[in-house]
């Protein structure tokens, strides 16, 4: 496995846990919890996350040598737009509902600041190779986070996981509710507050003022 | 009159768009450590907004909607696809043409907003903003009152959020939680009070 050895390993798997766009380098948080309230929304907003995101730092790193350092931003902003368009346009020809769902956030990926972050920092310094997979594997640490946080929203705002009720109907009948919170902003806030502190208390990772 | 005042409540308070739509949080997170800055960014998020959101509206309506170009004699070309790209070319062109008019005219006010101005350019409220304009069909008196709204609206948020950690800076917080576990904790609990405007109509 030439193609996965050493360093790409570790451009695709640190961002996962240890160095996660959203715990730790506090990037992308925009557009993360407000298409978390169903997993399915999430879900599909990861992968249309992960695809930007790779093909951005691929196409950013393939033209690395040949951008003027001044209209850099420009050049990263336009590449990044087209991508969102395509991928805006193929949700809405075959997931319309969701898509609908996901109403202005899929438009809003574009000022992600993780795409932009990583084409600055990654890609513009690196190869092809390495570049599509730290891409990916940023993706994939953005898409774990906006699960988590979803899995938790479904499940204790509406009893359901998938849009399948899971909380059979015997809790309800004996008095247990959902908690409307949880649909609501501030339960995304306060979730992702405590997925914080239990991944810091984890890696021992302390922020100083 | 009475319309656009109820508009400009809801874009305030109901649905801020920090707070109830979560845009704008990277800069909201990463500014709001002191009071000063997130006086300027919020400063500057305002100016912005209420010229980039009616300048974005004229684009939609004339250029790029479904029969927008009937005017030119294209009553069938749908360019709406090319919102986004345009969209983020006028906020980038309005960011440079703010900050020049304001080097100009007026100095003092464009040394305080400082690094904050060119920063605005990928700030997630400004698209946002004008992308939910577009959804909501809202027409240019409406476009610009919700972009002055929401301009506030995250003024008001950023403002708040600097003063409580201002606060919080001499309490002691679990180890873990230090900086942004904490700052998503109260950004969680002022959203909650902000949801208690949600009664009021005008």
């Amino acid at each position: 496995m030439a193609l996965l050895s050493g360093k790409n390993k570790r451009a695709l798997y640190d961002p996962l846990i240890d160095n996660n766009p959203i715990n730790k380098q506090v990037l992308g948080i925009c557009s993360a919890l407000a298409v978390t309230v169903q997993i399915k929304t999430a879900l599909v907003m990861t992968l249309a996350v992960i695809f930007v995101l790779g093909f951005s730092n691929l196409i950013v790193s393939l033209l690395r040598n040949m951008i003027p350092g001044k209209i850099r931003i420009i050049v990263e902003l336009t590449i990044i737009a087209s991508l969102v368009i395509l991928v805006d346009q193929v949700l809405k020809a075959f997931l319309f509902d969701i898509s609908k769902q996901l109403s202005v956030f899929v438009g809003l990926i574009i000022t992600n600041c993780i795409v932009m972050g990583r084409a600055e920092a990654f890609a513009l310094q690196n190869k092809a190779w390495p570049s599509f997979l730290d891409g990916i594997g940023n993706g994939l640490g953005y898409g774990l986070i906006l699960i988590l946080v979803s899995t938790g929203r479904e499940l204790l705002g509406s009893g359901s996981l998938f849009g399948f009720m899971v909380i059979p109907q015997s809790f309800y009948d004996a008095g247990y509710q959902n908690m409307g919170l949880m649909v609501l902003a501030p339960g995304a806030f306060i979730l992702l507050g405590l997925i914080i502190w239990i991944q810091r208390s984890i890696f021992k990772y302390v922020e100083e003022d | 009159m009475e319309h656009y005042l109820s508009l400009f409540v809801k874009a305030v308070f109901v649905e801020n768009i920090l707070l109830a739509f979560f845009l704008g949080m990277c800069s909201f997170l990463a500014v709001s450590k002191k009071v000063d800055n997130s006086f300027g960014l919020g400063l500057a998020v305002v100016f912005v907004l209420t010229i980039t959101v009616p300048v974005d509206w004229l684009l939609n309506h004339f250029l790029l909607r479904d029969g927008a170009l009937a005017w030119a004699g294209f009553p069938d070309v749908d360019l709406s696809f090319l919102t986004f790209i345009s969209f983020i070319a006028v906020i980038a062109a309005m960011v440079q043409l703010v900050e020049m008019t304001l080097d100009k005219f007026f100095p003092a006010l464009y040394s305080a907003l400082g690094i904050f101005l060119p920063l605005i350019a990928v700030n997630c409220a400004i698209l946002g903003s004008s992308l939910f304009m577009v959804e909501r069909e809202y027409s240019l008196g409406e476009a610009t009152v919700f972009g002055f709204g929401s301009g506030v609206g995250f003024f008001l948020a950023i403002v708040s959020m600097a003063a409580i950690r201002y606060k919080v800076r001499y309490s002691n917080i679990p180890e873990g939680m230090r900086g942004l576990g904490i700052a998503m904790i109260i950004t969680g609990l002022m959203a909650m009070a902000f949801m208690s405007f949600s009664g009021i109509s005008l």
